[in-house]
């Protein structure tokens, strides 16, 4: 039964890294950078609903809608002001820039809310589900999340096949010059994926914060990374690739944690990716590019 | 008369980074020079003082890893993972020496090279699997493997007596020492009362030869071989450049050299743990803003900028609130700025 229970709150986990991972994968398959910053988005997010919730007391709902306005507006933000000079930049330059992002946000963070840890509500006020007679329970946080991270991946599965914009994003993302030249307007595009991948990053980070009610500055640092691994091992610019990845990972940091050692549950984590990336580079469910000379 | 022209613009390019070596020795020399006058005549602060190590220490770093990022064009956040590697591994060696009862200035000669070389093996092979990946891949796996390291070494009890040694994952009592025995490494706590042999002669030694390694590297055939796949890839490998080869090179000096400022650090500080502060892969961001202010494939600049970035907020204590926010607005703004274009 415990294993069960281990393995529910790794799935759990699992999908606010795919959550975060979706994010990552949009960014890297249409603007072909590493968002370094996405991480501090998630944090930025669990700020903005904490201050909604706790100081100006708005109700739930509307704090969340209201963070991921804000995160959409900043990722865009970020990405018109950092990115966008960038554009024909070496991979190194855009991707020190994102590091330069990444660590403002979190400093910036650290000014203005302090290092103090805050605690933070959850979003989600439900009880827990007992099952056979109380040995297995499953926290309402666990249930939604994953519940969440189904309902995502399914609208964005639908997102980019059957809208225009969508259409867009997988032509941008094939071949930048021929999608300019269909009248694709690739700068918009670019702005939506951002808009999107932050969007989402607000929603993770309400996510990760009911699950782990401690925020700090650096809160989305960690799962930020981790789930770019998510990313990776699922194979990047890839949205089912992303969904398995995460899962795969959080139940893998779970089940090391609770059966290994909760001090090198990391260690294996980042191990895995080590792994797959020698055995299949572009992972899971990536694609194999060739470069053109 | 073109070979004669030729031959003139060689020897002017060659005097130029002739010149410009040398002067880059002098400069390092010249400043310990004039801080060791200071010390004797005592006109310099017990702050001050205590920053001359970690001065030396952050200078090597930055230009082991410029040679990684500069000179070879690929970015490693792990940096911060191969001076753990070449702390711990020498720190280990030392406190076993003390335990032993031998503590002479040759017990750290011999610490600074074997934290050299097991950095170096390291970086060898780790750079097997990552140096296949380009960018982004490259810059991640890195990272990973710098955690890895931190969380490994947090995680070790390591012991020792007339046995042999004793390695267990979960605490002291568990190592089942002798009497006699002692233990080196207490998981999360590190390496207790370690020997401090770092001194500020020292650390500009290693300074040096760091400069002296990089610089021959740069004007050597490796060298130009590797700034050639750095600049294109594909048109080195077509006249013959093994790729592999040289990213190896470069990665494994490098994270040899990371390896000797780690056993510099570690052998300034009485207690050593693998803390996210000290090696983290913000330590690696930290040496990497070193990097891109220095300017990339900058020896010299790669000195000049640690030295400022840790001197300023040190002495400006009022700006230490703000230092990283600094940090993080002088990356983004270099790169705005300077940055290449792709070819």
């Amino acid at each position: 039964m415990s294993f069960l229970s281990y393995f529910l709150s790794g799935l759990s986990l699992g999908s606010i890294y795919a959550i975060i991972a979706l994010g990552y994968t949009m960014v890297y398959g249409i603007a072909k950078m590493l968002n370094f910053a996405h991480g501090d988005i998630i944090m930025v997010g669990a700020y903005m609903i904490f201050i909604f919730m706790n100081q100006l007391g708005i109700n739930t709902f509307l704090a969340i809608i209201l963070s991921g306005i804000f995160c959409t507006i900043l990722g865009m933000v970020i990405e018109k002001v950092a990115y966008k000079p960038l554009r024909n930049a070496t991979p190194l330059s855009v991707l020190i820039t994102a590091i330069g992002v990444s660590y403002l946000l979190q400093n910036l963070a650290l000014l203005i809310f302090g290092a103090n840890t805050k605690a933070f509500t959850s979003v989600i006020a439900l009880k827990p589900l007992s099952l056979f007679d109380g040995k297995l329970i499953i926290s309402a946080e666990s249930i939604i999340t994953i519940l969440i991270c189904i309902i995502i991946m399914v609208i964005l599965t639908l997102f980019i096949n059957k809208t225009k914009n969508g259409q867009a994003m997988i032509a941008v993302s094939e071949d930048k010059s021929a999608a300019t030249l269909m009248g694709i307007n690739v700068n918009k595009t670019i702005s939506i994926t951002f808009a999107i991948g932050s969007f989402l990053a607000a929603i993770a980070g309400a996510l990760l914060c009911s699950a782990y009610p401690s925020l700090t500055p650096t809160t989305g640092a960690m799962p930020g990374i981790k789930a770019f691994v998510a990313a990776v091992i699922g194979g990047i610019g890839s949205i089912p690739g992303a969904f398995i990845g995460g899962l795969v990972l959080g139940i893998l940091e779970n089940l090391s944690k609770a059966y290994i050692s909760s001090q090198l549950s990391d260690a294996i984590v980042f191990s895995l990716l080590i792994i797959v990336l020698l055995v299949k580079p572009t992972g899971i469910l990536g694609k194999n590019q060739n470069e053109k000379v | 008369m073109g070979s004669k022209l030729l031959s003139k613009f060689n020897i002017k390019t060659n005097n130029k980074s002739f010149l410009y070596n040398i002067s880059t020795y002098a400069i390092v020399v010249l400043a310990y020079i004039i801080i060791e006058r200071l010390i004797f005549t005592n006109s310099i602060t017990s702050l001050m003082k205590g920053l001359l190590v970690p001065l030396c220490t952050y200078s090597i770093l930055a230009i082991s890893l410029n040679l990684v990022v500069g000179i070879s064009g690929e970015l490693s956040l792990g940096h911060a993972g191969f001076m753990c590697i070449g702390a711990f591994s020498s720190a280990i060696f030392t406190k076993f020496m003390k335990e032993m009862g031998v503590q002479t200035i040759w017990i750290f000669i011999i610490a600074i090279i074997i934290g050299a070389l097991v950095a170096a093996f390291f970086g060898f092979i780790i750079g097997i699997p990552v140096l296949r990946l380009r960018g982004d891949y490259l810059a991640i796996v890195t990272l990973a493997f710098g955690e890895i390291i931190k969380n490994v070494i947090n995680a070790i009890y390591l012991g020792f007596d007339e046995k042999g040694v004793h390695i267990s994952l979960q605490d002291t009592t568990s190592l089942n020492l002798s009497d006699n025995g002692f233990v080196i490494i207490k998981g999360a706590q590190g390496i207790t009362a370690s020997p401090k042999y770092s001194t500020f002669t020292i650390g500009v030694i290693l300074l040096l030869i760091t400069i002296f390694i990089v610089l021959n590297l740069i004007n050597s055939r490796t060298g130009r071989s590797i700034m050639a796949i750095r600049d294109n890839r594909i048109a080195a490998e077509s006249i013959g450049l093994d790729v592999t080869k040289y990213k190896m090179i470069a990665f494994t000096l490098s994270a040899g050299l990371s390896g000797m400022a780690g056993v510099l650090y570690a052998h300034n500080l009485s207690t050593l743990q693998a803390l996210p502060k000290n090696f983290g892969y913000n330590m690696s961001i930290t040496i990497l803003v070193f990097v891109v202010l220095g300017g990339m494939g900058n020896v010299r600049g790669s000195i000049i900028a640690a030295c400022i970035l840790t001197l300023i907020p040190e002495l400006l204590r009022s700006l230490s609130n703000y230092r990283m926010l600094i940090y993080a607005v002088v990356l983004i703004v270099i790169m705005l700025f300077t940055h290449k274009k792709e070819k």
